[in-house]
């Protein structure tokens, strides 16, 4: 199991985020979470990725408990994400921007780059090459010298997903990859995520677009509340009576279409 | 051969100056002046204009390392080249215990802490009168002797500090187009997501807080020996603030902006002796007007305007050669 969630706890004075959650995601999968605005999923994210601590629980990744490590510490622990609401260094072009990706895999050092060592320009270029390939495997090969201040959203989200892969993580984690995306752009990350998925990376996605999550999903958790609601296969979901009444009320013979579909009354 | 091209054009200006003007006041005296501010500019920019950390205790760094050198050389009759070791040894150590505590703040946070450093240092060079002259400063530091070479008339010093700044801005330059320079860069644009990127935040911002009070713990060690005697009033609260106007006057994250702001703000009250007692109120009309239609700053304010003045003078030529190609 590459990672294994257990018992996981987090308040918010008095108010509860996530409650005594567990689940397990198995390497190579695309595992959804999904569940109404404020079920907790991007508390669940920030906890994963060490921005936020645990009241309770142990997060296993690998067989290590990385519960209180800093977030740069889970990073070099082959773990990295994408952010919600964009989080990009506006200050750089879209190539350092992914360069920076590569923070973990570049050998150099303040002293060594200062005085440009022939070392430090091997692991330039070669980083450089890593984060070019990167940006063509997301589809970003005409803005390699943009400045990512002048992108549109669509391509900032992909940039940052290049940025994750830059780092060769074996888990990535996507919070709504496909928010405020249209549909030809959406069909892009659908196949995107596919394609991250057959590279050999785990992928740990919450997403409110059920379309997406349905074609693109190995398993899925349902969190409602902070807690569980369900978890299983796509199949399993899709037909889960509990699921389909929490997001559609009981009519069973359509409920299940329009899981598939998008609908979810929370969000209303 | 980008790279070395900023480099290049600065030691080609720096060395056509003197030949231009041989013995000229402004050249060997205001120009050094300029220099050694553009020095500390950088080094402030680093952490500025880079990393988006302020600093308005900068100029406590630059008086440590006046003052080491000063103390060093004077009482102890260390050789001058040790004591500027020596003295950046001090100013690193002292950088780095409260680099940690003291960046953990950020914004106005910041600044406050920064600022209170900056005068408890000042309030210390008055007060410890026993070693550092208090409020009269101290004096007959003995010149920089080079392998051999004593650095003694005006001139000299011109070329020291030129040779200095040109290495100062190569080193910053590589630095920052690095992976450690990104790392400074990402942690200003958004550190959260720096962090996630593998990258040590608190050690980063620590280091860079450390590299640029080193900077500045050197320019303040050539500057003592320079003058042969300083006082506090040399790296009061009021220099701190003529820095940070120097950095955003130029143009934060830009070496060359740093440069820019720090020849300005030198230059400009030189120039402004004419207004007599108007001065400084011409000066700060100046520098708002400055501010308020260059917001980016001096270099990219001037690089704009070279753009439309040449647009404005060649576009018709452009505007035909276009015309012809369509027909």
């Amino acid at each position: 199991m590459l990672l294994k969630v257990e018992g996981l706890l987090k308040s918010f004075g008095g108010v509860t985020a996530i409650a005594d959650l567990n689940f397990e995601v198995p390497e190579g999968v695309v595992y959804s979470v999904i569940g109404p605005n404020g079920a907790g999923k991007t508390t669940l994210f920030n906890m994963l990725s060490g921005i936020y601590l645990p009241d309770e629980g142990s997060v296993t990744l690998n067989g290590r408990n990385i519960v209180g490590l800093a977030p740069y510490k889970i990073a070099r622990c082959g773990v990295s994400r994408t952010f919600q609401n964009l989080q990009i260094f506006f200050n750089m072009s879209v190539l350092e921007n992914v360069l920076v990706g590569c923070h973990l895999r570049i050998k150099e050092n303040f002293i060594s780059t200062a005085l440009r060592l022939p070392l430090s320009m091997r692991e330039e270029k070669k980083a450089r090459q890593w984060a070019i390939d990167a940006l063509h495997f997301c589809g970003l090969e005409k803005y390699i010298n943009s400045p990512s201040d002048a992108l549109s959203y669509g391509v900032l989200k992909r940039m940052e997903i290049a940025r994750a892969l830059a780092m060769k993580p074996n888990i990535i984690m996507m919070d709504e990859p496909a928010a405020g995306l249209n549909d030809t752009e959406t069909a892009e990350m659908l196949s995107l995520i596919r394609r991250i998925s057959e590279s050999g990376i785990t992928v740990l996605l919450v997403e409110h677009n059920m379309h997406l999550v349905m074609q693109v999903s190995d398993r899925i958790l349902v969190l409602d509340y902070g807690s569980r609601l369900a978890e299983g296969t796509t199949h399993e979901i899709q037909n889960n009576p509990q699921v389909i009444a929490a997001y559609l009320g009981s009519d069973t013979t359509t409920a299940g279409a329009d899981v598939k579909a998008g609908g979810n009354h929370y969000a209303v | 051969m980008n790279r070395l091209r900023g480099p290049i054009i600065l030691a080609a200006i720096l060395v056509a100056l003197p030949l231009l003007f041989p013995d000229n006041y402004f050249v060997t005296v205001v120009v050094t002046t300029a220099v050694l501010h553009a020095i500390l500019a950088i080094s402030l920019n680093l952490l500025m204009g880079y990393a988006g950390q302020i600093s308005l205790g900068h100029a406590a760094f630059f008086g440590i390392g006046a003052y080491s050198s000063a103390i060093l050389t004077t009482q102890h009759r260390l050789d001058p080249l040790l004591a500027i070791a020596a003295g950046m040894l001090i100013t690193g150590t002292i950088a780095f215990l409260i680099a940690r505590p003291i960046l953990r703040l950020k914004g106005h946070y910041l600044a406050m802490a920064t600022l209170g450093f900056g005068i408890i240092i000042s309030i210390i060079l008055v007060q410890a009168g026993h070693f550092t002259g208090g409020p009269d400063g101290l004096g007959d530091i003995p010149k920089l002797v080079i392998f051999g070479w004593a650095v003694e008339s005006d001139f000299h010093w011109y070329i020291v500090m030129s040779t200095i700044l040109i290495l100062v801005v190569w080193l910053v330059n590589n630095l920052i187009d690095s992976r450690s320079g990104r790392a400074l860069r990402a942690l200003h644009g958004s550190e959260i997501a720096a962090e996630m990127m593998g990258i040590n935040t608190t050690a980063v911002k620590s280091a860079i807080f450390v590299l640029s009070a080193l900077i500045a713990s050197f320019a303040g060690s050539l500057f003592a020996h320079q003058q042969s005697f300083i006082s506090p009033d040399s790296f009061s609260f009021f220099f701190s603030i003529e820095l940070v106007t120097m950095v955003v006057l130029g143009g934060l994250a830009s070496t060359y902006g740093a440069i820019f702001g720090a020849l300005v703000l030198t230059f400009l009250p030189e120039l402004l002796v004419v207004f007599e007692d108007y001065e400084v109120m011409v000066f700060g009309a100046i520098l708002m007007a400055m501010m308020i239609f260059m917001p980016q700053g001096l270099f990219v304010g001037f690089e704009k305007l070279a753009q439309r003045l040449y647009r404005k003078f060649f576009a018709s030529q452009t505007i035909d050669k276009e015309q012809r190609d369509v027909a």
